[in-house]
């Protein structure tokens, strides 16, 4: 599980656009960097990323090698009711991680 | 997962994207709609610190409503290994047609946001870069 | 026989103005104030620095139990927001144990070998990393209280000629840079005055988080002189003096550099 970091205002009135920032630890290996043996490191990106708001897809980022390590993304969204916000990361290999903030809306 | 030394041998990369992959790129992303430059404005440093973490802000003039929206924005480059930077899908929920990210930037170049709207129009914005390696490069770690 | 004593005159004055002038203590500024606008919010935006990533790692080791002993830091050390307030602010040290100063990540070592009886975490692992950053972190916004004591003072001097001797294929010294030409343009960046108070940093040029020590290494290589190894003495020395020099100017660990 790569650490990530996530802000969510706790609380929101209804309505209200908010600023969603996301932070993930990941390499982000472009595959374009040769290593000590003298070879391209492998590639080994994040290539997806999705938020939901209870459920509903609300942002949806295809990242290519050209993103820096530690991925940082921020972005808005509105304010409907409250719930859950989740994150989902996934890799080239297929491998997803997930984390979810709560969130009360006024 | 952030590794704290991964060996970074001589520092300059071939840059294999050219003004035409790039083109190619943006059709495979948005078809044949014609591209308008205005409405996006890609907010870049016009001399980056350094290539490795460039931060990258686009934000697209649109209401945002059910019938009047940003639908996705994309990012290009032109001297990258790889012409795509990023590709973002979004609607009505975003509220505001705008992020917020950090790319990397292989050689001084022109870089290039185009956002698509929900009536398939395409709007543009694009920034001119320089981009220097480092003073100090590093040798082995060990 | 008048152009003879002008060219004398040059050449005395160049000889006794090559010494590097020490930077006066009101002109001194942090290095994040030669760092982009940008570089600089990314530092103080808790979401955004990617140190605060391994700072969560340094806190899960900080309570993780370990050794021989069987004992994690909190067992002995408590709350680190509390017990480590201000702790980083006053490294390098004088370590009775080993009758020289050590840097934070050393004295960590210290602590887990002799007190959590565990193998010493190598140099720049990534768990050292963590733990340093997480410690550094607790003295953030408080001055660098370095001082230059009778146990101190041949450390700090020893690290004051480290800094002022000229070196490798480039015969550059630290002070030529950093004492003379701070401010000025090299390659893209500016030039910090090398008040190193913002570590472990995450630099952009490595994509990851290191220490004051892979950076005086990576400055070494860059001059194109010959490095010391990671816990070499020669490297706490420097790093004591440069502590002092910057006495009193506010710790911001973990910084982000370029």
């Amino acid at each position: 599980m790569a650490r990530a970091l996530i802000h969510v205002p706790p609380s929101a009135k209804r309505g209200e656009v908010i600023e969603i920032k996301t932070l993930i630890s990941h390499v982000m290996e472009t595959g374009y960097r040769i290593g000590v043996t003298g070879q391209p490191i492998p590639r080994d990106i994040i290539e997806d990323f999705v938020c939901t708001y209870n459920g509903e897809e609300v942002f949806r980022a295809k990242l290519y090698p050209a993103i820096a390590a530690n991925p940082f993304i921020s972005f808005f969204t509105i304010a409907t009711e409250s719930g859950t916000i989740a994150f989902s990361w996934t890799d080239q290999h297929g491998a997803t991680q997930v984390q979810t903030a709560a969130i009360t809306v006024e | 997962m952030a590794g704290g030394g991964v060996f970074l041998r001589i520092a300059t990369r071939p840059a294999l994207a050219t003004p035409e992959t790039m083109q190619e790129a943006v059709r495979t992303a948005i078809g044949e709609a014609t591209v308008k430059k205005g409405r996006v404005k890609l907010d870049l440093p016009p001399i980056v610190e350094n290539g490795n973490s460039v931060p990258c802000t686009v934000a697209v003039e649109s209401p945002m409503t059910a019938t009047d929206h940003v639908k996705a924005i994309h990012i290009f480059n032109e001297k990258n290994p790889q012409p795509n930077v990023i590709s973002i899908k979004l609607g009505p929920r975003a509220g505001r047609a705008a992020f917020t990210t950090r790319i990397r930037l292989a050689d001084s170049q022109t870089v290039t946001a185009i956002a698509e709207m929900s009536d398939g129009s395409c709007w543009s914005d694009d920034v001119d870069v320089i981009v220097t390696l480092a003073a100090c490069l590093e040798e082995s770690l060990h | 026989m008048r152009r003879a004593a002008a060219v004398i005159a040059t050449l005395v004055a160049a000889a006794t103005g090559a010494l590097a002038a020490e930077i006066p203590l009101d002109q001194r500024r942090p290095d994040s104030d030669f760092i982009s606008a940008d570089s600089r919010a990314m530092q103080n935006d808790d979401t955004a620095n990617p140190a605060m990533l391994v700072l969560l790692d340094g806190e899960t080791l900080w309570n993780t139990k370990a050794g021989a002993a069987n004992r994690s830091c909190a067992d002995c050390h408590g709350d680190a927001e509390k017990s480590m307030k201000g702790v980083a602010a006053r490294y390098p040290a004088y370590a009775s144990e080993l009758g020289r100063p050590v840097d934070l990540a050393q004295q960590i070592n210290l602590s887990r070998t002799m007190d959590q009886k565990a193998p010493a975490f190598a140099f720049e692992s990534k768990e050292l990393l963590a733990l340093t950053v997480y410690i550094a972190r607790q003295s953030r916004g408080m001055p660098v209280a370095i001082k230059e004591d009778a146990k101190a003072k041949s450390f700090i001097a020893a690290g004051r000629a480290l800094f002022e001797q000229r070196q490798g294929q480039l015969n550059l010294s630290c002070a030529q840079c950093h004492d003379d030409n701070w401010g000025k343009t090299l390659a893209g960046n500016l030039i910090p005055q090398a008040m190193p108070t913002g570590y472990p940093i995450y630099r952009l040029e490595w994509q990851a988080v290191g220490s004051l020590q892979r950076r005086l290494r990576n400055c070494m290589s860059g001059m194109r002189a010959e490095t010391y190894s990671f816990g070499a003495p020669e490297l706490v020395d420097l790093e004591y003096y440069l502590m002092w020099r910057a006495r009193g100017l506010p710790m911001e660990a973990p910084a982000v550099r370029p």
